[in-house]
């Protein structure tokens, strides 16, 4: 099936998220979409599954007749089937009762002959499944197999993927790209949306990038990884004075720590971080970075390994024992996780101070928020709500509430969605106290160049393997490009400090 | 003890279950939609008063029954509306409507208080009712236990075994889901939630013109089934048949109470007569503590062999609501 | 923000227009007179003093009991096991009474120390709610009504058995204790001024803990964002826990009253309903402690002055509750709409 977006815009609110995207994509073709986190891409997909209407003017065709999918159930049944990151199925149900659900056909689905439905399509690309098991027992890259299971049996003749390598093991992907690579051959139509510049190259037969919501530009093969990356990231890159490091004793110290959630492991990670340095974490999103970070801050307990703050032994300890040791840690979710809504700064600088006494002083609650107010520069009154400050100053607010004296802070993407006055006055904030308290700091970012201007090291995460330490002052942009879309990794090793 | 008297008893325990097991798969249907109906100790009372106030004035029992639906229709088409459209707390709108309710059936059931009004006679099913011990048991009911019966297999059937019902739990496990696989979500949980309602308020009339017949006002004793419903909700783990015999179990142990009352002379009847409800909450407590956030962090803490053991036990005992119940849903 | 409180005032009015307009619907529908009814009800609670001293009885508790789930809420709890922290008050005042009657301890001693004892069986009572929920995983909702069905059993079991009156047990209750026992009553009214005290003590000290101390502050913040709160450092179940603590010994404060101020005896029913019936209280304030005086003692008024409507005009006197239910309900759905479509209209 042939697919073409004309001038596809899109906003919510501010944000224009699409601006005017042309693209047309050949009867049996896999077409890569490729681009960084918040490129657009997925609202773009969204769009041509009917999950998101675009704004008016925007067109789609599909074998050259226009159509307008009010909803995804809408877009399967012209034939786009979408299959998302976290696949949308139901963990408790039996997979039989999974593949059934949604499917047309009468009150009483006849429950044997789909199963024989079921079992042939299985057969017919290679997947074995048991009807009678449940959801939840299968890994993601299995539920993927099964979702598109469920999509082919719809009819879907357009499919579109979402980051589907994200999460799941390297057989599965090879599996994956198995079966996606036969989808030609019967005329049908893929679209392969990821940042993994490996992936993408070793399957698609053309590239569209997106940058800033815009379409930057088409290639085919042979691909040029530099060509793609200056793409996905932009031409100009300005680095800026770089401070020389000037680092203390050993401040946190990690001897092969292992980390296992339900969807990655990450494994032997050793590190020693000293005071004064700043340590960038690389990867895209959901690469294992967040958890070496929350393992960092207790709040994700290491199943092997030791982790050491200034030669005190903390493995295992609970989040509010590194917090007593200076470890302080503010998360990407701010209105979620770092701050509280419906109280006000005031409310939240009395809360990060230790309690004097029974009562609230609110004169001296008053005269601490004016202060800090002040001299983080935050844009709001002390009786402000903190859910009422723009994103910049949330964060300002969050960074205020540092505890003192400290050892270490982490950070979760500090200057996301940020301008860039807010940018460059958090991280001079952030590196006074890396000079004053003899503090380290680990943040994880997807910019790039943020990561290459303010970290002294550099870690790199790509599916839960971990980079050695690279220097940030002799790393370039695309390198790092290059690593986190999981190239280029032979020569950078595993190897630890 | 005779035998005659046990089979007695017992039927009496299908019978005096089947107001509890219109509540239970009314609030199951509700739940699996997403939509937690906490009204319903209130629905039940002022259905009950509703269903016989109208079954008295019209002297037709079938109006009365089908009063008590339209009630507790209306009382949920409140929740709905507060939770679904306004998206406020279920609970607190919930938890409001029971004792609104409640104290409106006894406002509004100050005139029929005590009358003789209409009762639902059993009626025997030829040849069945004649089969020694099961004829006993199952076939000498009125219309209304008989349908109670139907009620709980049908329900079964339609969520287990139809494709709306199939829809049905994936609109409470992951309305995204059932949005993209073609579910209005918010109208079906709409109509599940209306539909929970009037087999809720089916609860009442079942009290006051079959199994407790009648309107006593605050005597009627039927304060407090709504909360044991809700309860057995939880046990059932939101599987009708699960929860119907949740319902006959607490109806078994109401009757035992009254049956071993001459025995235990120095526990007073009314000890045992709600003996069942501390019971419940260990019940609730068993299928509920896999959830404790302690017993993951203990169970992380353990060796892989003993952690399998430990963590298969725990899934065999614990019920999970349904993923979305009490969230609202909105299409990005 | 000054037009933002305008608009919020016009929907509560609305609110408490629609209210008065449904049930005045519903007293039309049994061919009585609105304004015959409400003019019954003020007269009933107002009309003279020695029923304005009833509508103070009633008062005690509920102020109590409000003040309490204050706290609860604040954390973000729903405490709907008050009735039963209440009746457990009331139990522990009782056995503390039996104890020590004999003991030859003053009379005033062992009032407060009954009265401290029901404190302290409310606060076991909301703390098996609070273990329920932080270990065993149980929603306090249900744990919590469990609790209250315990309650209720436990009352008739001591009613029916161990305290049974000698001869023959009742539903009347157990035996009362003499009268110098109790707290002393203003002179040829129910009301004791040492309950209302107690009261007023108790809101007034959760008025403080939650506006001006950390614990308060803390407490606001679990509530609001548990999982922000964690992180800020808060021992956040601990919070839980504690908050559930002072509702209970509240509520027990409020059962130890009934019992001694004025039944002087333990009864089946002793909780009255109140702990129910400060649930929506705190509801329909928006949880704001300033409000809880006069707000529980319109609750205590409608419930005082529909007792007598049965005598007047044959009208059952649960009016009361059906009265406050409608105006909780309107106050919740104004609420809801005008935050859906309040913001659309901006």
């Amino acid at each position: 099936m042939n697919v073409e977006l004309k001038n596809i815009h899109k906003h919510f609110g501010s944000v224009h998220a699409n601006k005017g995207i042309n693209l047309n994509i050949p009867t049996g073709t896999i077409q890569g979409i490729l681009g960084e986190n918040g490129a657009g891409k997925s609202t773009l997909m969204k769009i041509l599954s009917g999950f998101i209407q675009p704004d008016s003017g925007s067109e789609v065709f599909l074998d050259g007749k226009p159509v307008v999918m009010h909803s995804p159930a809408d877009a399967i049944k012209y034939g786009v089937g979408m299959l998302h990151q976290d696949p949308l199925d139901f963990p408790p149900m039996k997979l039989l009762d999974n593949f059934l659900l949604g499917l047309p056909g009468g009150i009483f689905p006849n429950r044997k002959e789909a199963t024989q439905d079921f079992s042939l399509l299985a057969r017919e690309y290679g997947f074995t499944f048991d009807p009678e098991n449940y959801v939840d027992s299968l890994t993601v890259g299995e539920r993927q197999q099964l979702e598109i299971m469920r999509l082919l049996f719809l009819g879907a003749r357009v499919f579109i993927l979402d980051e589907p390598t994200t999460g799941i093991s390297a057989g599965q992907k090879e599996k994956l790209f198995a079966t996606l690579k036969k989808f030609p051959e019967q005329a049908m139509t893929v679209i392969f949306v990821s940042h993994k510049l490996e992936d993408v190259e070793s399957l698609c037969d053309r590239v569209a990038v997106l940058r800033g919501g815009e379409l930057v530009g088409e290639t085919q093969p042979p691909y040029v990884t530099s060509k793609l990356v200056e793409m996905m990231f932009g031409k100009e890159i300005t680095l800026g004075e770089r401070q020389p490091v000037q680092t203390g004793g050993v401040v946190l110290s990690m001897k092969n720590v292992s980390l296992e959630d339900v969807r990655m492991k990450v494994k032997n990670v050793s590190l020693d971080v000293r005071a004064g340095e700043v340590i960038g974490l690389a990867g895209m999103e959901g690469s294992g970075q967040g958890m070496f970070i929350r393992a960092c801050s207790g709040l994700m307990r290491p199943v092997g390994g030791r982790i050491e703050l200034k030669d005190k032994d903390l493995t295992g300890k609970s989040y509010h024992t590194f917090k007593r040791a200076g470890v302080n840690f503010l998360p990407a979710a701010r209105l979620e996780e770092g701050l509280v809504p419906g109280l006000n700064l005031t409310e939240h600088f009395i809360l990060a101070e230790e309690p004097k006494g029974l009562f609230i002083d609110r004169m001296m609650g008053q005269q601490l928020a004016e202060e800090r107010i002040k001299s983080f520069n935050i844009r709001g009154k002390p009786h402000s709500t903190v859910e009422s400050l723009s994103g910049g100053n949330q964060q300002r607010a969050e960074l205020a509430l540092l505890q003192s004296p400290l050892s270490l802070v982490l950070l979760e993407h500090p200057t996301r969605g940020l301008d860039i006055e807010s940018v460059i006055y958090i991280w001079s904030k952030l590196k006074d106290r890396c000079k004053t308290d003899g503090a380290a700091i680990i943040f994880i970012s997807s910019d790039l160049e943020e990561i290459l201007q303010y970290s002294d090291r550099v870690l790199v995460f790509f599916n839960g393997k971990v980079s050695a330490p690279l220097d940030a002052g002799k790393t370039t942009v695309e390198e790092l490009g290059q690593l986190i879309g999981g190239k280029g990794w032979a020569d950078k090793g595993e190897a630890h400090d | 003890m005779s035998q005659e008297t046990i089979l007695i008893g017992l039927a009496g325990v299908l019978a005096s279950a089947s107001p509890l097991i219109f509540a239970v798969i009314g609030e199951t249907l509700s739940e699996r939609a997403g939509v937690i109906n906490l009204s319903m100790n209130g629905t039940i009372l002022l259905a009950a008063m509703g269903g016989f106030a109208v079954a008295y004035t019209t002297d037709n029992i079938v109006l009365g029954f089908l009063g008590g639906m339209l009630i507790g229709a209306l009382v949920a088409l409140v929740v709905a509306f507060a939770s679904i459209t306004l998206q406020q707390s279920q609970v607190a709108v919930g938890f409001v409507l029971a004792l609104t309710c409640r104290d409106l059936s006894y406002f509004l059931g100050n005139p029929y208080m005590g009358l003789p009004g209409p009762r639902l006679q059993a009626l025997p099913i030829p040849v069945l009712s004649d089969i020694p011990v099961i004829g006993q048991l199952f076939f000498r009911h009125d219309v209304i236990t008989y349908i109670s019966f139907i009620a709980i297999f049908l329900a079964w059937l339609w969520i287990f075994r139809t494709r709306p019902g199939l829809m049905l739990q994936g609109i409470g496990e992951k309305p995204a889901a059932a949005y993209i696989r073609g579910a209005n979500v918010n109208v079906m949980r709409y109509v599940y939630t209306i539909i929970g309602g009037a087999l809720i308020g089916l609860a009442g009339p079942a009290f006051s013109l079959a199994t407790r017949a009648g309107w006593m006002g605050t005597i009627s004793g039927l304060d407090g089934f709504g909360w044991i419903a809700l309860s057995i909700t939880i046990f059932g783990g939101w599987n009708p048949v699960r929860g119907a015999l949740g319902a006959y179990l607490f109806a078994f142990l109401q009757w035992l109470g009254l049956v071993l009352q001459p025995v235990l002379t120095q526990v007073p009847s009314q000890v045992l007569q709600v003996a069942p409800f501390p019971l419940m909450i260990l019940t609730l407590l068993l299928v509920n503590i896999g959830n404790a956030e302690w017993v993951e962090r203990t169970l992380a803490a353990m060796p892989e062999s003993a952690r399998k053991i430990f963590s298969k036990i725990l899934r065999a005992m614990r019920t999970s609501p349904p993923a979305a119940l009490g969230v609202p849903f909105e299409r990005d | 923000m000054i037009k933002d409180r305008f608009g919020n005032l016009a929907y509560q009015l609305a609110a408490l227009l629609l209210a008065f307009g449904v049930v005045s619907l519903i007293l039309i529908s049994v061919d009585a007179s609105p304004s015959e009814t409400y003019k019954n009800i003020f007269k009933g609670s107002f009309g003279e003093m020695r029923k304005f001293a009833e509508v103070l009885v009633a008062f005690v508790p509920l102020l109590l009991v409000t003040a309490g789930l204050l706290v609860t809420f604040s954390s973000g709890l729903w405490n709907i096991g008050v009735e039963g922290q209440v009746v457990l008050g009331a139990i522990a005042t009782t056995w503390v009474y039996r104890l020590l009657l004999e003991s030859g301890l003053p009379p005033g001693l062992i009032i407060a120390l009954a009265i401290l004892g029901g404190m302290v069986g409310g606060a076991i009572w909301a703390a098996l709610a609070g273990i329920l929920k932080v270990f065993g995983g149980v929603n306090e909702i249900f744990g919590g009504l469990g609790l209250n069905f315990v309650s209720t059993a436990l009352t008739i079991y001591l009613i029916f058995g161990p305290w049974k009156r000698p001869g023959v047990a009742s539903m009347s209750g157990t035996v009362p204790f003499p009268d110098e026992f109790s707290l002393p009553l203003l002179a040829n009214l129910r009301i004791s001024p040492w309950a209302l005290v107690i009261a007023f003590v108790g809101i007034v000290v959760i008025y403080f803990l939650l506006q001006g101390t950390y614990f308060g502050l803390r407490l606001k913040a679990v509530g609001k964002n548990f999982r922000a709160a964690y992180l800020l450092g808060i021992p956040t179940w601990q919070y839980a826990m504690y908050s559930f603590l002072i509702c209970g010994a509240l509520a027990g404060a409020a059962g130890a009253v009934q019992v001694a101020a004025v039944y002087h005896r333990l009864i089946p029913s002793i909780s009255s309903g109140y702990g129910y019936l400060g649930l929506m209280v705190a509801m329909l304030i928006n949880y704001q402690a300033l409000w809880a005086v006069p707000v529980a003692l319109f609750f205590a008024a409608l419930n005082i002055g529909s007792i007598q409507l049965p005598i007047v005009m044959k009208l059952d006197s649960s009016l009361s509750g059906v009265l406050q239910g409608v105006l909780v309900l309107f106050v919740l759905l104004a609420a809801g709409v005008r935050q859906k479509f309040g913001r659309k209209a901006q």
